[in-house]
Order: structure tokens, then sequence, then C-alpha cells
């Protein structure tokens, strides 16, 4: 049964057919076409889906996508200013937080909300943050080294 | 996947009413169980009531006793001084569920409405003497938490009726509590073996009641009166705690599966019932302990 609906992404409205049972993670790439969110393990797990739904993480293998109608939903593509990365994605880069990139969109997200709710966080607060993110090539040091980054950049 | 329709609900009567007979409808909160279970082969019904957007399920009173609506989540209740002063074990248990995606989206009502014996904060309700509220077309009723769980996975409650409210007495004076879980890890962790404690003291630092607690030891959660017995009555020293670790595992009745084999479950269940009975007393007589009351051991810890 498809449901017609808007879903509010990155501050765009996409209006979309959905079935009732579809995924949030699933309408974001098949549905819009933004492909940044990752499907890993597609069963609240890894992380690697984690969007912001009203500024908060939600992963979003497990949220229906209807239930998002009159969210604001951000994706990793919504982190960025138009082709400027923000401070979190660039310390990324600089401290070389991204091995295979698949767990990095949801990494960013989860580091994105935490840095909005506490600007100066201890390692042992990330590492607690990104709890629910995993990284297959077990590159969290240098993800955890990049958020403490990020926080000096903008503090 | 396909073929379900979908509402959302802004009011209980609007969903009592999508819910019907609840034969063919289910509610969904937060979706964290609900759409995991459907991966794992349990079939969606034909109809998924949203109830995630109705306001007046989503509220924490704590002035006489303490109300939680079915919608508040976990990271709401971890972050509630109210509930951290008072009902300490629900804090702690609401503090490790998941990581910070599933408090946000998990909420108190699904959470005891989806009946795992290894739900967080499924012993502190038990120790905290809580109850939840089941709406119905004909009315509320108030079921008692422990009357609630009938196996893994179900409840007491009828078809056609939604869980509107937990609520949690008020605790008498010189009382604590505590929930310690052991884990493998510390975020989206099921509790290998968890153990809730909540006792009261008199003025001379002497047990005159308690209640404790085993998760993920039976097939539902489990009061100890083994563990409780061992307890009431002493100061809380080491002897007492020995008695109670041998109280909880005569008591439990685990099974072997992926996470843990019986006998090593049994043999944590005294381990973890003497460190929740431990930390319970020492915040029965004013003392800090952090929440949550199961540390986490990783680089830069502090403890």
């Amino acid at each position: 049964m498809k449901h017609a609906a808007t879903l509010t992404i990155n501050g765009m409205a996409y209006p979309v057919e959905l079935d009732g049972d579809t995924t949030l993670v699933r309408a974001i790439r098949d549905d819009v076409g933004l492909t940044g969110t990752k499907e890993g393990c597609d069963d609240c797990e890894c992380g690697a889906c984690m969007v912001l739904i009203d500024g908060r993480p939600v992963n979003s293998c497990t949220y229906f996508a209807l239930q998002a109608v009159g969210s604001e939903v951000t994706t990793v593509e919504g982190l960025a200013d138009g082709e400027t990365l923000s401070n979190l994605q660039s310390a990324f880069l600089d401290q070389g937080g991204v091995q295979c990139g698949f767990c990095t969109p949801g990494m960013l997200v989860s580091a994105h909300a935490l840095l909005r709710e506490n600007a100066n966080p201890t390692e042992e607060e990330i590492r607690l943050a990104l709890g629910g993110n995993l990284c297959r090539c077990t590159g969290y040091a240098k993800i955890a080294s990049a958020v403490m980054q990020a926080a000096k950049a903008s503090v | 996947m396909g073929n379900v329709a979908f509402h959302t609900a802004t009011t209980v009567d609007e969903a009592l009413a999508l819910l019907g007979d609840g034969s063919d409808a289910r509610v969904v909160a937060g979706g964290s169980d609900l759409i995991v279970q459907a991966r794992h082969g349990k079939s969606l019904p034909g109809t998924v009531i949203a109830i995630h957007r109705i306001a007046a399920l989503d509220h924490l009173e704590s002035a006489d006793g303490l109300t939680l609506g079915a919608l508040t989540s976990h990271a709401t209740i971890a972050a509630d001084a109210a509930v951290r002063a008072t009902w300490t074990a629900l804090a702690d248990a609401s503090a490790l569920v998941g990581s910070h995606a599933t408090r946000n989206v998990g909420t108190i009502g699904g959470n005891v409405m989806n009946a795992s014996p290894a739900m967080e904060t499924g012993g502190p309700l038990i120790v905290l003497g809580a109850s939840v509220t089941l709406r119905s077309a004909a009315g509320d009723r108030e079921v008692a938490i422990e009357e609630l769980w009938t196996g893994p996975g179900t409840t007491s409650a009828r078809p056609g009726e939604i869980c509107v409210a937990v609520s949690v007495p008020t605790q008498p004076a010189n009382t604590g509590s505590a929930y310690v879980r052991l884990e493998y890890r510390r975020a989206m962790e099921i509790a290998i073996v968890g153990a809730s404690a909540c006792v009261t003291l008199d003025d001379n630092g002497i047990v005159t009641d308690a209640k404790i607690a085993l998760t993920a030891l039976a097939p539902t959660i489990i009061r100890s009166p083994g563990a409780e017995v061992a307890i009431v009555g002493s100061d809380g020293n080491d002897d007492a705690l020995a008695a109670v670790a041998a109280g909880a595992s005569a008591d439990a009745k685990p099974i072997s599966d992926l996470r843990a084999n019986e006998d090593y479950r049994r043999a944590m269940a005294g381990v973890i019932a003497k460190r929740a009975v431990a930390v319970a007393a020492q915040r029965a007589r004013g003392e800090e302990f952090p929440i949550p009351a199961t540390p986490v051991f990783m680089k830069g810890s502090g403890r």
C-alpha cells in the first residue's frame, strides 16, 4: 500500500510515495536519492545509517520513513555548507579518520550531534557518543582524534 | 515487505480506534524493537499505528511519585534530576540502553510492552514497585509490573490495549537503588545478566527492606527471594553480601545461548546481584555513586 508523503531532508521537501513498512534509510537512498547515508548491518547495531531527526541521532534503518513526516531530517549531505566542509569533516581528513569510508557518514552525524551538545568533550565522552557507530577498519583512534581536533577548532 | 497500512495517530482515542480488536494492527513508538523483529521473521501486522506524535503521552512528572508517559524516552529518563536522585536504579538502566540513538527513540512504554527478559529498565521498575496503565475503549486499568510480563515477549495486556503510562511510587526515606549489568561492551549491548536492588535502611544502617530482581536469568525478569532474605536485618557487611550472591545464583533459572552459557550466567548472577545491593546500600546511606552504576572500562576512563 503506497502512502503519499513529504520528507524534509537537509531543509528540502521531497514528495515521495512509500510503502507503510519502508525504513527511513531506504527512503533516503532509494526514493530521495541521497546515498551518503549507508545501510550497514540493517539491524540497528552498526550506526552507518545514522541521521539526525529534529537534531537527535537516530538509526534510520530502524525507523519507519513515514514516522519522519513532520520532522527535519539531516543526513551527512547536510553537514557541509555547500562546497565548504564543516570543521568536523575537515578534521576527519586531516587526522586520517577515514579508511574504507563506509562508517564515516554515520560517525560524522553522531559526532556532529555530540559537538552541538558538548562543544568541548573529553576523549571518553567522544568514545561513548560514538559507541553506536562501528568501524570495521577499527580506525577508532584517528576518528576520536578528528573529533578532538574539530572541538578545539570550534571552541 | 510491502503491504502494510501506516497511520500516524495524534490522540490515544484515535490510536485505539485504529487498533480495534488488535488482531491485525500494532502500535509503534520508536520502532527499534518492532522493525528489528520484523527483519528477524516476525511479520508486521496489516496495520502499523505510529503513536510517536501523541503529545499527551510524552510527559514526566515527579512531584508525587514518578509518572512517565509511555512515550518518555530513555534519554529523558536518564537525564532527569528527580529520577537520578530518587529512582536511581531506573536512571542507571535508562543510561545503559543501546546507544545515544537508541535512547532518543526508545520509550519506556515500548520497552515494558516488548517484554524482553533482558530489558534494562524492567528490573529497576520491579524493585521500585512500578505499575503500568493500560488503556482500551473500555477505560484504564492499572497492572503491577510484576503481573505484566508472562514470558519472553508476552504480556498480560489484552488485545486492543495500549500502554499509556508507567508509574513508580515515592520511595521511603533512607532508600537507595541500583541497576548493574554484566556487559561485553558498553554500546548496543544487552545484559548478559543484570541485577537491580532497592534497599531501605533504619537510622542505625540496618537494612529493613530489600527488593532484588534478576535480569536475563529467567523467562521473565524475576524477584530473588533468596537474595532479599539474605540482606534484610544486616548492615550490608561482606558476609551478608556473600549470602546475597548465593541467594541470587540459587534463584536464577538461566539458559545457555550465544551470549553466555547457563553455568556462567548462574555464577555471574551472584556477582552482579552483590554489586547492585552494595551500590544501593551506599546510595541509601546518602553516598554518591556514579550513574550508570555499571563502570565503563576504556582508554582514558577515570574509573
